[in-house]
């Protein structure tokens, strides 16, 4: 009878997991002794970076989206059916059909949402680039935008946690561009004591924000948001007035974690931080943006992670010992304007190094939008 | 540190993004008033920014030592609104 791995979630993590292994045990699951079944809630793939680019229309959305199906290694099975229940004790995953998986092996990679109900009056006037329609929502408002104040607030957690700092140069940039930077200002707020929680991208953001006459505010944590006077209120106790609230925040795990109850008050999985099993399961792996990990929610901390769960996965299928460890790796590209970007690279054990940023990194980044879909597969 | 009943321990050990901090700023919003949230750092910043976030709120610093072994940061901080 044949051991089923069955992968929940149809994104970065997921994604690259289901291709590594049935790349890798095409054998096996030929002859019959492991299925590979992928379950996701939606038939589309969309690359959720190109949301910062499509913001100010320096992109198109559906450009970076693809169907699921076309991104998987033959030999795995897609199921589009939302996971509705997670039953360990019995070893199954139940659908929104009512249709049930049977696994012997469970991986985890559901996500994180953006929940605008996370506080009073902000899904009621919040813009945001996190999700495929607050983008296009957002962009008619960025690109006609005559003058006036956009702020930026940003909650915890959430992922990409350097987009809004991107978002803020690019958008110094655009409105120099279109000759009206002096009627627009521009406020970035940011929950701690400094621009971003990595030191050293703060340190160089600062003078940056200084020379472009980007304002701040910092130990700023918003409260409430006061939709008829357009203001936000902060536990700091700051009121800030704004035109148009571009908000990043809280999010919380995928809903099926959350009724299954095996999340943590936000919905995120407790995982181990090396081997990325969830506490207390032997045979269900967590990765991605659905851990409770102490590490960013991003694409690439996924895609380290799924070459770890894949690796163990078919060492544990082979009946070997898995001995693939996750340190902590992340790396990501930071955009500083419209033509030239920077990056940091770090570990649970080795600190950011960020270097100057070149208009040569801005275009790699330009080409991984584009050669992302190779990551999906598990090829690059 | 022996006499308080720490509700959540949060191990920030290792992280730099989002931070000791944020992952603080994370529970206490999530937490009841009254809760004594630990939280685990070995970035020195931590000992800190930590203190000075909650005396900006308003919440009450139980304690911040550095660990037996010298190689982290506990810092204990109560929800007191």
């Amino acid at each position: 009878m044949a051991k089923n791995v069955v992968i929940l979630g149809g994104g970065t993590g997921g994604t690259m997991v289901a291709n590594h292994l049935a790349r890798t045990m095409r054998s096996e699951i030929k002859r019959g002794e492991i299925s590979v079944t992928q379950i996701t809630a939606d038939a589309d793939h969309v690359y959720q970076p190109s949301f910062l680019f499509a913001a100010i229309n320096h992109a198109r959305i559906e450009d970076y989206t693809r169907p699921q199906q076309s991104l998987l290694s033959p030999g795995v099975n897609l199921v589009v059916d939302p996971a509705t229940k997670i039953d360990t004790g019995a070893n199954k995953v139940i659908t929104a059909s009512g249709a049930t998986f049977p696994y012997d092996k469970l991986v985890i990679a559901t996500g994180a949402y953006p929940d605008f109900n996370s506080m009073p009056g902000l899904a009621e006037v919040a813009d945001n680039f996190y999700t495929a329609e607050g983008t296009v929502k957002l962009r008619e408002k960025l690109t006609n935008f005559t003058g006036g104040k956009i702020v930026i607030t940003i909650d915890v957690p959430h992922k990409c946690p350097v987009a809004p700092l991107e978002l803020v140069f690019m958008l110094d940039e655009l409105y120099r561009e279109k000759g009206i930077r002096d009627k627009v200002d521009l406020l970035y707020t940011y929950p701690i004591g400094r621009l971003h929680s990595l030191e050293p991208v703060a340190t160089w953001a600062q003078p940056e924000f200084e020379k472009r006459g980007i304002n701040w505010e910092c130990f700023c944590n918003v409260d409430s948001v006061d939709p008829q006077k357009k203001v936000v209120n902060t536990l700091e106790g700051s009121e800030i007035p704004f035109d148009i609230l571009i908000s990043i925040p809280a999010h919380k795990g995928a809903q099926v974690i959350i009724d299954s109850e095996l999340g943590d008050e936000g919905g995120f999985i407790p995982t181990d931080r090396y081997t990325l099993k969830a506490d207390g399961y032997d045979n269900i792996y967590v990765l991605g943006d659905a851990t409770n990990l102490p590490v960013s929610k991003a694409g690439s901390t996924a895609h380290y992670e799924a070459d770890v769960v894949a690796e163990n996965l078919i060492s544990e299928l082979r009946g070997l010992t898995p001995s693939h460890y996750y340190d902590g790796k992340v790396f990501c590209f930071v955009e500083a304007g419209l033509n030239k970007a920077t990056y940091v690279s770090f570990s649970y054990t080795k600190p950011p190094t960020p270097t100057p940023p070149t208009e040569m990194i801005h275009w790699f980044k330009l080409a991984f939008n584009e050669m992302y879909w190779l990551s999906a597969r598990g090829i690059l | 540190m022996a006499d308080v009943k720490v509700d959540k321990s949060i191990d920030a050990r290792g992280s730099y993004c989002p931070g000791p901090l944020m992952e603080l700023i994370k529970s206490i919003k999530g937490a009841e008033v009254g809760s004594v949230i630990e939280v685990l750092s070995s970035d020195l910043g931590s000992a800190k920014d930590i203190p000075e976030w909650v005396a900006k709120v308003g919440h009450e610093l139980v304690y911040n030592e550095k660990a037996s072994d010298g190689e982290y940061w506990r810092i204990a901080v109560k929800k007191v609104k």
